[in-house]
Formats: structure tokens, C-alpha cells, sequence
């Protein structure tokens, strides 16, 4: 009985990564490396403490993070506030709806080559381009967010005198909230994306850098430490969010186990 | 507390749209009563609730919340809905908190305590039954200090025993408060045993306006179903009114 299935551990999730991993263990043995097509285990680790020694590991993630964050704070409270402005009004989301939807359709990657010509290979760009693609997770699940909070809620509301700053506070706020925390999942995750490209592109630092510069060396193995970083880098920010989940809306995981 | 306002309903008329709900509706509430309205759905007792709060605006008439001689605002009207609307995100004593005049711990655990629920002030309104629920929701309306209470049917969704529960718990409430209570139902039985007054509406006007003249704590004796039958024969159009005179029932 004490025996637990490992299908209903979390560990399960790991059991993908770690056959991967012995994988390519068992290929860099039997090939023996030297083949130029793949980094073998050890190469990638050398690889690895040669830039974390040198110090331009840490400071390539520390530029990536700040400058995705910075992206991502514009991007974000720009979209948390008009998707509070048109979640709230009829009248805002008359005027600004259709103006915001047309410019979804415009996949952001191909806004590159104008703000290019605009800004240059600053950091502007990068920070806008950041911010335009995480604008719209945020505004389109805080729009909804609160859209669809009950109105009886805040029919409610209105009946006991919970009216302006506290209706916001108390009811609609923490209403959209776990809807806004979805957004936010979604933006750090295209976060991370924009900010390959536009490192790879457009820059003279960053994780982005180091993988394009390692290509023009031929370096495999630093490419190879690049990618995992992102994935790493990724499952954090995942982790992060999920975290604030189970924190800030306690109530809601209470609701779906009811249900 | 002080004791509750007073109501006048002055030929008031709602429709929506072509459809008329209510026509010419004359009723007037006394301090510290407690009326009940029935009727069958859609008859438009809800829409009159409705009304005496601001959820609704008449197309004509006069709705007056009065205190004492003075008109006054609906500030004071409260409304207890069908389904118990606590915030979800926020525990069972911060909900109460949030509409009472001081917002402290004290105030709401006080309420729970009136309702028999103080051992969950910390809980999620999430983890409670609909009955639980429904008491915290009237722990909520009785520490936002009304002065008229409206129920909107707030027992439909119970269990029979839970209701009894309920029904008790709302009697002494109101004894303890002086509140004036309108009560929507379509339990007959439930409003002869709560009211002081039962008004029947059909088709958007009141057509029975009956003084309940039993004595309380009610018990649901033959004195009793006289009342629960003579409303319930008009409610369902039967002619068979029993007669009774009244000088047996008090």
C-alpha cells in the first residue's frame, strides 16, 4: 500500500528530461565525440565553467533578465491598464478595441525591421519589441478577466455600498486576478522568445548574443549551454508564476476541487 | 439598534419592455414589519424587491423609504439574494467585514456568532454548505446595519431541514433587530409562519393582503393551515376558502 505509483508522483515529469539525458550520455560514448554534430556531456559542462569562470555566463544572463523584465513591465502594466479600461467601459472598449485587435494580427517578429530602422540596435528596440508581444496576453486576459466576473457579484456589491476604489480592490480586481496571472504566464513565455531573436539580431550582449556568436566560431558546446539555459530560465519564470498562483488565489484552486 | 423604516409604495408601475410585471401597486409597510409576498413565478414579486432597493427603477409611482416622518435614503435597505454571493476570494470573516460599518474581526465574528458559525470566521466561503453559506450571507446583511432587510426567496435553494433551521434563525433575528423584513417566497407555508402580513401578487398587481394574527413562536397547529390554506386556495385559484372566523385564532 505504501507503495506509491510513480504515475501519480511529480516526479513523472522529469522522466522525459532524464531519459534525454542518458541518451545523449550513452551517444557522446559509443560516437566518442569529435563528430561536430553534437557536444558530447563533458564538453558542454567544460563549456559551461569556461564562461561562468571567465564571468560572461552570469553577465549575459543578467543582461537577458533585466532586459526581458523591462520589456515585460512596460508591455505589462500598459495591458493590465487598458485591459482594466476596456474590461470596465463600453465606451473605451468601443473606441480602442478594434484598433488593438488589428494590431494583434500584425505578428510582432515582423515589426522588427521597422523599429530596427527606427532605433537602431539599441536597447529600445529590444525593449519595445518586448513589450508590444507581451502587451497582448496581458490585455486580452485582464480584458476578459473582468468581463467575466459574475454580475451578481457585483450587483451585490452595489446593494451593500461597496462602490468605487473598494469595488475595484475588493471585487473586481481579485476577480480578474487569477485570469491575470494566465496572461502573465503567456507573456513571460513570449518574453523569453522575442528576446532570442531580438538578442540575436540586434545586440552586442545577452544569452541571445552568445549563441549567434558561438555559431560564428563554431562553438557547439556554448550553443548547447545557451539553449538549456532558456529552458531552464523558462521552467523558473513557469515556477515563479505558479507559485503566485497557489498563493494569491488559494480560493480558486478551492473551487475547482468542488467542482 | 434603532428600530426600522417605514415603506410606502404609491401606484407603481414596471415594464420591460411591452411586457407589463406590475401595475399600479399600492402597499404600505409599517416600522418593524415583517410582510411577506407570495405568489407563483414570474408573477413579478422579485421585480417589487427589486424595486424597493435601486436594483430597479419604476417607470411610474413612488417607492418612499421612510424614517420616522422624514423620507430617507435606500442606504439602509439591504437584500439577502437567492444564492448566498460571498466573494469567493476572500475568507468567511472578510466578507462580513468588508460591508460592516467598522470593518474589524470583532464586528464580524459577533455576526457569525448570531448566525452559529463563529468557528469559520477563517475559512473559504468555498468550503461551506449552501446552508453555511446562506447564514454567513445573512451574518453579512445584519452587520451592515439595515434598517429593512429584503429576502429574495434566500431559502429556495435548501435542504427542508436546513430551512427550518433558517426560518427559526430569521425570526429571532428580526425580533432581536426590529428590522423591517419583506420576504419573497413561493412557500406558503413559510411566509404564514414568518409574517406578520402576507400580500399575494398575480399578474403584476396585489390581489390578497392578509394579517397573519397568530400568536409566536408559531406553531404550524390548525390555526395555522387555516391561514396556510386560505392563501394557498387563492394562490392556485380554488374557490374552497374555508370558513373560520377569526376570533378562534388568537
Amino acid at each position: 500500500m505504501n507503495k506509491k505509483k510513480i504515475s501519480d508522483s511529480h516526479l513523472v515529469g522529469w522522466l522525459l528530461p532524464v531519459i534525454a539525458l542518458l541518451l545523449w550520455a550513452v551517444w557522446g560514448v559509443c560516437s566518442s565525440g569529435n563528430t561536430g554534430f553534437l557536444p558530447t556531456i563533458p564538453e558542454v559542462w567544460s563549456g559551461f565553467l569556461r564562461i561562468l569562470k571567465d564571468g560572461t555566463l552570469v553577465e549575459n544572463i543578467k543582461i537577458s533578465t533585466y532586459r526581458g523584465m523591462k520589456g515585460l513591465l512596460f508591455g505589462g502594466l500598459i495591458g493590465l491598464g487598458l485591459g482594466v479600461l476596456n474590461g470596465i467601459s463600453q465606451k473605451a472598449d468601443r473606441l480602442l478595441n478594434n484598433t488593438i485587435q488589428m494590431i494583434r494580427n500584425v505578428p510582432y517578429l515582423a515589426m522588427m525591421p521597422l523599429i530596427l530602422v527606427w532605433f537602431g540596435i539599441g536597447e529600445e528596440t529590444k525593449t519595445i519589441l518586448i513589450a508590444i508581444g507581451t502587451f497582448f496576453p496581458i490585455y486580452l486576459n485582464t480584458y476578459s478577466g473582468i468581463r467575466m466576473i459574475d454580475g451578481k457579484l457585483i450587483e451585490m456589491a452595489r446593494n451593500y455600498g461597496i462602490k468605487n476604489k473598494d469595488l475595484y480592490l475588493h471585487v473586481i480586481f481579485p476577480g480578474a486576478l487569477p485570469s491575470i496571472l494566465v496572461g502573465l504566464k503567456q507573456s513571460i513565455g513570449r518574453m523569453w522568445v522575442i528576446l532570442i531573436v531580438a538578442e540575436e539580431i540586434a545586440s552586442k550582449s545577452g544569452i541571445g548574443y552568445m549563441i549567434t556568436n558561438a555559431r560564428e566560431f563554431m562553438l557547439m558546446d556554448i550553443i548547447v549551454v545557451g539553449l538549456l539555459l532558456y529552458a531552464i530560465l523558462g521552467s523558473v519564470s513557469d515556477g515563479v508564476i505558479i507559485w503566485l498562483e497557489k498563493r494569491l488565489c488559494r480560493w480558486e484552486y478551492l473551487a475547482e476541487r468542488r467542482s | 439598534m434603532s428600530g426600522g423604516y417605514a415603506i410606502q409604495i404609491q401606484n407603481v408601475e414596471k415594464k420591460f419592455g411591452e411586457h407589463v410585471v406590475l401595475q399600479n401597486v399600492n402597499l404600505d409597510i409599517k416600522p418593524g414589519e415583517f410582510i411577506a409576498i407570495v405568489g407563483k413565478s414570474g408573477c413579478g414579486k422579485s421585480t417589487l424587491l427589486r424595486l424597493i432597493t435601486d436594483l430597479e427603477e419604476s417607470d411610474s409611482g413612488s417607492i418612499r423609504v421612510m424614517d420616522g416622518e422624514r423620507e430617507t435614503k435606500k442606504e439602509g435597505v439591504k437584500f439577502l439574494f437567492q444564492e448566498a454571493r460571498l466573494l469567493p476570494w476572500k475568507k468567511v470573516w472578510k466578507n462580513i467585514a468588508l460591508v460592516s460599518p467598522d470593518q474589524s474581526r470583532e464586528a464580524a465574528v459577533k455576526a457569525l456568532h448570531a448566525v452559529g458559525l463563529e468557528d469559520k470566521a477563517d475559512a473559504w466561503p468555498e468550503t461551506l454548505s449552501g446552508g453555511q453559506k446562506q447564514r454567513v450571507s445573512l451574518a453579512r446583511a445584519l452587520s451592515s446595519d439595515p434598517k429593512v432587510l429584503l429576502l429574495d426567496e434566500p431559502l429556495g435553494a435548501l435542504d427542508a431541514l436546513t430551512r427550518i433551521e433558517m426560518q427559526i434563525l430569521i425570526e429571532e433575528l428580526w425580533r432581536e433587530n426590529g428590522l423591517t423584513v419583506i420576504l419573497v417566497t413561493h412557500d406558503v407555508g413559510e411566509a404564514v409562519y414568518l409574517a406578520d402580513r402576507v400580500v399575494l401578487i398575480e399578474e403584476g398587481g396585489i390581489t390578497m393582503d392578509e394579517r397573519i394574527t397568530l400568536g409566536r413562536p408559531r406553531e404550524r397547529d390548525s390555526d395555522f393551515a387555516y391561514f396556510e390554506d386560505r392563501i394557498l386556495n387563492r394562490v392556485l385559484g380554488r374557490d374552497s376558502v374555508p370558513e373560520k372566523k377569526i376570533e378562534f385564532m388568537i
